[in-house]
């Protein structure tokens, strides 16, 4: 016959009990257009789907966090990627809400879009109980990103001068391969390596996939990462040029600049110069 | 005595307590920073990767994590009133924290809480300005040449190393301290905290790699005490 192991029962009691006084007893509310998030409701789902990884105190140190090569999100230093604000401020709640139902591509951290909107209100009401931060500041103001300006070969061409000039190459590479002579040496706050975004893997970066989301990757920066905010040195009218080339970097990713720039004799030069056919990577064996 | 040499003696006095106010009034304390042990040896920089800073030395300077002088002297410590002291509000003029030849001059900044610094860039490479706080705000921004200089400020104390992740070699320190009683010792590791109202005080040393070390020291009117530090260098 089995022994119930009433020792172990207790330990699990008294920590379920502890959990909540663990966390803090304030109460934050998060709000998202029509959706209004509580740190109570939030809480639960917590200590369900995000303590593994974020740690029962949010400092990012759960017992998953030493297998994974891009460090969970440490909720108590509120420094977040993601943000529609200025390097340096706390993210809006619509930012922080749109990461969970995004999920962050080429790390550990999953889209939530199996939560309802309004559970992923409750989450970051509750993830901005960790950090005293959200207690005593305000979120940044949302930088202002103008109606992106008609699609034009000129506008591309500026956009690739940009890149040179503001030296993205350094880390991105010459092709936005993600190669570039510092790219080896790059490590995030934690000072984990990490790697500069390879525009020809994919077409989504770690913070959206859409032309306003890449503005804004450059223009905020991407806080806790070597990507640094270029929102003073880049005029929003030369920010939308640079987001028209970077588009022509993602050369599997048929967008709009890509087409364009392929119906241009210097443009498909560019890009068919850098599809490298018949070679294999890896390990060897032909596919 | 008259009645004119009592008025007289008080001017005197008055005239003396005016030169006291509007002079240093106060203790000094002052002292040397010094290692005992082997330090280890500061490596070469390689800046091959970006010649346009490469190109500004002849023989390639060496990493600052620890900088000695003549006499077993270290240099870029922080020194300052710790404990004992009241808050100081800002000063109005800028600290100013350059980059130049991909390093960073002064290699160890100190400013107070609330100040303002500027960052300015003087070469002909963009770099971007990490620092890595861990109390403050963490921002990071991209400065290529001859834009304009960043002004930024930091509202805890709080000593925050400094970094360009495009040149992964250049290496910095914010120190932001709570009052303006502070120095940075330069070659021979001399320092000198002067004004010090009567009191006791705490006084610490900082050295980046070597960590902190404290010493009380009590100052009654305006005599000169001598502390001195001494850190044990570690040889890797």
């Amino acid at each position: 016959m089995r022994r119930i192991n009433f020792a172990r029962i207790a330990v699990i009691v008294v920590l379920a009990a502890a959990l909540p006084v663990l966390a803090g007893a304030q109460q934050m509310e998060s709000h998202e257009g029509k959706w209004t998030g509580h740190s109570e409701a939030g809480r639960q789902l917590y200590y369900r789907y995000c303590w593994g990884c974020h740690g029962a105190r949010g400092n990012g140190d759960g017992e998953n966090a030493p297998y994974l090569n891009i460090l969970p999100r440490n909720f108590v230093a509120a420094t977040f990627k993601c943000r529609s604000t200025p390097t340096g401020t706390l993210p809006l709640d619509q930012d922080l809400f749109n990461t969970l139902g995004r999920g962050i591509n080429f790390t550990n951290m999953p889209n939530w879009s199996a939560l309802t909107d309004q559970q992923r209100a409750d989450l970051v009401a509750f993830i901005k109980t960790f950090s005293p931060r959200w207690k005593t500041e305000k979120s940044g103001d949302a930088i202002q990103v103008p109606a992106e300006p008609a699609l034009s070969v000129a506008s591309i061409k500026h956009g690739s001068e940009l890149f040179q000039k503001l030296e993205c190459w350094k880390c991105h590479g010459q092709e936005g391969r993600g190669d570039g002579p510092s790219a080896s040496t790059l490590t995030d706050s934690n000072d984990q390596p990490i790697r500069p975004y390879n525009f020809t893997s994919d077409n989504r970066s770690k913070c959206g996939k859409t032309n306003q989301d890449l503005y804004k990757i450059f223009m905020t920066g991407l806080d806790g990462t070597p990507m640094p905010s270029f929102a003073d040195v880049i005029k929003p009218e030369d920010a939308w040029d640079l987001v028209h080339f970077l588009r022509t970097l993602q050369y599997n990713n048929k967008s709009p600049e890509l087409t364009l720039w392929l119906s241009t004799k210097e443009g498909a030069e560019i890009v068919n110069a850098k599809k490298v056919q018949n070679t294999y990577t890896g390990s060897g064996v032909k596919p | 005595m008259s009645m004119k040499h009592v008025m007289l003696a008080g001017a005197v006095m008055l005239a003396a307590s005016a030169v006291a106010l509007a002079g240093p009034a106060g203790g000094t304390v002052s002292g040397k920073v010094t290692y005992e042990g082997t330090p280890a040896k500061m490596k070469p920089i390689d800046m091959s990767k970006e010649p346009s800073c490469a190109k500004m030395y002849t023989t390639p300077p060496v990493v600052e994590t620890v900088v000695t002088g003549s006499g077993n002297s270290l240099q870029d410590v922080v020194v300052y009133v710790s404990a004992g002291i009241p808050d100081d509000a800002a000063p109005s003029n800028a600290a100013v924290f350059t980059q130049k030849g991909c390093r960073y001059i002064p290699h160890v900044l100190a400013f107070q809480v609330n100040q303002e610094i500027k960052i300015v860039n003087e070469d002909q490479t963009s770099h971007n300005i990490h620092p890595l706080p861990k109390v403050n705000r963490e921002w990071n921004k991209s400065q290529p040449p001859g834009t304009p200089p960043i002004s930024e400020k930091y509202d805890k104390a709080e000593f925050i190393p400094v970094k360009c992740n495009v040149h992964p070699w250049m290496h910095g320190n914010f120190a932001v301290l709570k009052n303006s009683h502070y120095a940075i010792t330069g070659d021979g590791g001399a320092f000198s905290l002067a004004n010090l109202p009567p009191g006791k005080y705490t006084i610490t040393a900082w050295q980046e790699s070597y960590g902190d070390q404290s010493q009380e020291v009590t100052i009654s009117g305006s005599e000169t005490k001598t502390v001195n530090f001494v850190f044990k260098a570690k040889p890797y």
